[in-house]
């Protein structure tokens, strides 16, 4: 009965040719991703062992294992998030919920972008400037989690600033129409319904944390340590250094290792990444509104 | 209906406060959240400032800006004469940026219009936890790869004898910036109200032409904001650039060269340089560069995305 | 009846801004103790900016600029710089219905918690009190530890009302209460507010000019930020207004 016209028609075959067209691009964007996954799998999964996990490296990290540089990425981790957190969802709630929309608001906004934007080796100066000398840490695991926290405050404050703007508002007026004080109400009612979101900032910056290199290579990270570090005064070692320099600056070591060791990092990550994501889906099907 | 009034009028005097001020215990805890409100801008203030505070002999003392920026003998350590001139490190910096950018930005931005325009939704979930954990992967794996995979391919592919160069080195940074672009662009690209799109489809217009005169000047502000922030990216990355470019201080004459970038200099040569010497203060001045450059390329980006939303 | 001629609370010369145009322009008003006052008056003519101001939840507002004053129980409201105090000898029902995210009984016992009660048992007392009140306790007394953001929105608007009186406010100030509320249930709840005004002063901005009939003591009539009229019942509703306006309004003419 109805038959479309030759003009519809090559009007619908072009736009599936377009969207075939940006479909490929798309794929082809990605593909380099898992098929590194993937390379980076067959390479190295030889030298994937318990051993390999647990032992220290020897014979000048041409064998052995990776083990002090996970403990030290460990500790790196876990101190700067440990230090970043508070502050970050402190701040979070200063820019949600006490802030007037002002000048002073909006230089706060640009400075944190530009916290977010400064690159990692100009962390690592400041962290060397201010930690290593200025406060006398020394080059110590002390020193490089504070730069990384410095790094990570950005991420934080924006993860949380969202899930607090999530909370409706019309909750905080019921809540102050009653007599709780604005404390009152971020506490019992904000805080609680942004726990979520907060939580998913934290485990995505544990990621990068794991991930950085250049913010720690000056503050406290060290190609090789004898000895695992005693306390947050001393050096370690990392995963993402140990990558970098078995791959660039030592000699002799077998192929498979620093295969192994970008899959062990990677793997960290994406399965912080992966629990992030998880919760993120949990809590919006426990959602209370 | 029976309604039984509130029978102990008396024991509720005793929260009941009638007036008063905020209790201490407030007060504190509000200094608190307003100090650490306030530590972000303190926080990039510090960076500034111990910035300046480790170059500032290297600034007033050897410090020339016509060598500094248009020399591009860059000879710290040398015994016969020290030389500061960036200009090849800033080439290197430069190169690397623009050709990673001409490769992620038109293609980040094609793939955030099918993301937005034509995918269903559960597709458009799977390749958003995608990028996600692209983005996820860390610039020393990135550099990993440049070393064992991208270098040996570009070896035989162009039939070339370095594959450590500014190709590489681009293409890897365009891997690593198109999270972030596609994501950018994608959430400029959503935010167009649906109406604009329906009433063009009423109009009678394909995909292609609604993309093209209305999609993309109503997102148009989000979409430079996006590849703004793709240049800060690339601008900032070190380690990566820094193990795939090769290890020559020069101005590359062709983008199978090897080259080096502000980044990566400091990197590379932070460690050997004596602390407090001038050598190492003259790398926190390239710091400070750095520092400026992405504080102008955020800036530029905000303003946009900020604009765009009003 | 007004029972007492005290005045407990009363507004001199208020003026509310929003930033564009005055939303009240030099109001002038007196509630008295134990009374219900009705406030009726068309859309946009500041009568839910009246109240938020009796409250102080203009507090919250960046862009409201107040001049004037108002004084309850003969004590500016403005004097003490923290006002969480005041929003506590003062119960405020609003418009929309909003269950906290919570359970019913954490929501009928907030305020209270808030302000500082740790007695479970009085907590108790108070939650089954205010519930009855609000003509909801039979309704959810079997499923108290449920999240409260899952009641039908008439339900969550009886809970704001318990809200509002769990507390035991001096002043219950009512905007619009019944838009969610079916009509069996708004007599439900008129008729317990009947009894409350015994105990606390009522201000009650309605729509539905009836209800002003019903309940109020006296009726003021707002158009445009100020107060056309306002008498007690006998006169309003029978024609003997100072503002022709207020005639019109009730028999129907604009509004």
């Amino acid at each position: 009965m109805f038959r479309p016209s030759n003009h519809l028609i090559l009007k619908e075959i072009k736009e599936k040719k377009l969207k075939n067209l940006l479909s490929t691009i798309t794929f082809f964007l990605f593909l380099p991703a898992l098929i590194i996954i993937l390379w980076l799998f067959f390479q190295g999964s030889s030298a994937l062992s318990i051993d390999f996990l647990f032992m220290d490296p020897i014979e000048g990290m041409t064998a052995g294992g990776i083990f002090p540089a996970i403990v030290g990425t460990f500790w790196l981790v876990i101190i700067s998030v440990l230090v970043s957190c508070p502050l970050g969802v402190i701040a979070a709630i200063y820019l949600s919920e006490y802030a007037k929309d002002n000048n002073l608001t909006r230089i706060i906004r640009l400075a944190i972008l530009n916290l977010a934007g400064v690159p990692s080796i100009v962390h690592a100066l400041f962290g060397l400037g201010a930690f290593v000398l200025f406060l006398k840490m020394g080059t110590s695991i002390l020193a490089a989690s504070l730069t990384l926290a410095v790094m990570n405050l950005p991420v934080i404050i924006t993860s949380t600033l969202e899930s607090l703007k999530a909370v409706p508002h019309s909750y905080r007026e019921a809540s102050w129409n009653v007599g709780a004080s604005k404390l009152q109400t971020i506490r019992y009612i904000v805080l609680p319904n942004s726990i979520p979101g907060i939580l998913t900032g934290v485990v995505f910056s544990v990621g990068r944390s794991a991930g950085e290199t250049a913010a720690i290579l000056f503050t406290g990270v060290a190609f090789y340590l004898p000895f695992l570090p005693q306390s947050v005064f001393d050096q370690c070692m990392a995963l993402s250094m140990h990558l970098f320099t078995i791959s660039t600056q030592v000699v002799g070591v077998p192929d498979a290792y620093p295969y192994a060791t970008a899959l062990v990092l990677i793997l960290l990550i994406l399965s912080m990444n992966s629990i992030a994501v998880a919760l993120r889906s949990y809590f919006r099907t426990r959602r209370k509104w | 209906m029976e309604i039984k009034l509130s029978e102990s009028p008396q024991l509720a005097m005793e929260w009941r406060k009638k007036k008063g001020n905020k209790p201490t215990g407030e007060r504190i805890i509000e200094a608190f959240i307003k100090i650490a409100g306030l530590s972000s801008i303190l926080l990039i203030a510090a960076i500034l400032f111990f910035i300046l505070k480790e170059s500032y002999p290297f600034l007033v003392g050897s410090f020339d800006f016509k060598e500094f920026f248009f020399s591009k003998e860059w000879y710290p350590a040398s015994v016969v004469k020290i030389r500061y001139g960036v200009l090849a490190l800033l080439c290197g910096t430069i190169m690397v940026t623009a050709l990673s950018m001409l490769i992620a930005v038109p293609l980040g931005l094609a793939c955030a219009f099918y993301i937005s325009e034509f995918c269903g939704p559960r597709l458009r979930e799977t390749y958003k936890i995608l990028i996600e954990f692209l983005a996820a992967i860390p610039s020393v794996v990135w550099g990993f790869i440049a070393i064992m995979m991208i270098n040996p391919t570009i070896i035989k592919l162009f039939n070339v004898p370095i594959g450590l160069n500014i190709l590489n080195a681009s293409i890897i940074l365009a891997l690593m910036s198109l999270p972030l672009i596609i994501s950018v662009g994608e959430d400029a690209l959503r935010a167009v109200p649906e109406t604009y799109r329906e009433a063009a489809e009423a109009l009678g217009a394909t995909k292609w032409e609604i993309a093209t005169k209305v999609l993309l000047p109503a997102a148009k502000n989000g979409l430079m904001a996006a590849s703004l922030l793709g240049v800060g990216r690339a601008l900032g990355e070190t380690m990566a650039v820094l193990m795939a470019t090769g290890h020559s201080i020069q101005i590359p004459h062709s983008i199978f060269e090897p080259g080096r970038t502000l980044t990566a200099t400091i990197a590379a040569e932070l460690g050997e340089s004596p602390k407090g010497g001038e050598h190492y203060q003259a790398l926190f001045a390239i710091g400070l560069v750095l520092f400026c450059l992405s504080f102008i390329v955020n800036l530029t980006a905000d303003i946009l995305i900020r604009g765009k939303r009003q | 009846m007004v029972t007492k001629m005290i005045k407990k609370i009363e507004i001199k010369n208020l003026s509310v801004n929003y930033g564009t145009k005055d939303v009240i322009s030099n109001l002038n008003l007196d509630i008295y103790q134990n009374e219900v006052l009705a406030i009726i008056g068309p859309a946009n003519s500041g009568k839910s900016s009246l109240l938020k101001c009796l409250n102080r939840m203009q507090d919250f507002n960046p862009s409201a600029k107040i001049s004037g004053d108002i004084l309850m129980d003969g004590e500016s409201i403005f004097k003490d710089e923290d006002s969480t105090f005041l929003r506590r000898r003062i119960g405020m029902v609003s418009p929309l219905p909003v269950g906290l995210p919570m359970s019913i009984r954490e929501n009928v016992t907030f305020a209270p918690r808030m302000a500082g009660c740790k007695d479970a048992k009085e907590l108790d007392h108070i939650m089954e009190d205010c519930l009855r009140k609000a003509a909801l306790w039979d309704e959810v007394k079997d499923r108290l530890e449920s999240l409260a953001t899952k009641l039908s929105g008439g339900q969550q608007q009886r809970l704001t009302i318990a809200r509002a009186l769990s507390h035991h406010p001096e002043v219950l100030c009512l905007d619009e209460f019944s838009i969610a509320i079916d009509p069996v249930t708004t007599m439900k709840i008129e008729s317990v507010l009947n009894e409350l005004k015994k105990t606390m002063t009522i201000v009650m901005v309605t729509n539905v000019i009836n209800q002003a009939k019903r309940l109020g003591d006296r009726t003021a009539m707002m158009l445009n930020g100020s107060i056309l009229d306002i008498d007690i019942n006998n006169n309003v509703f029978n024609g003997r207004v100072n503002d022709l306006r207020t005639k019109q309004y009730i028999e129907g003419f604009f509004g």
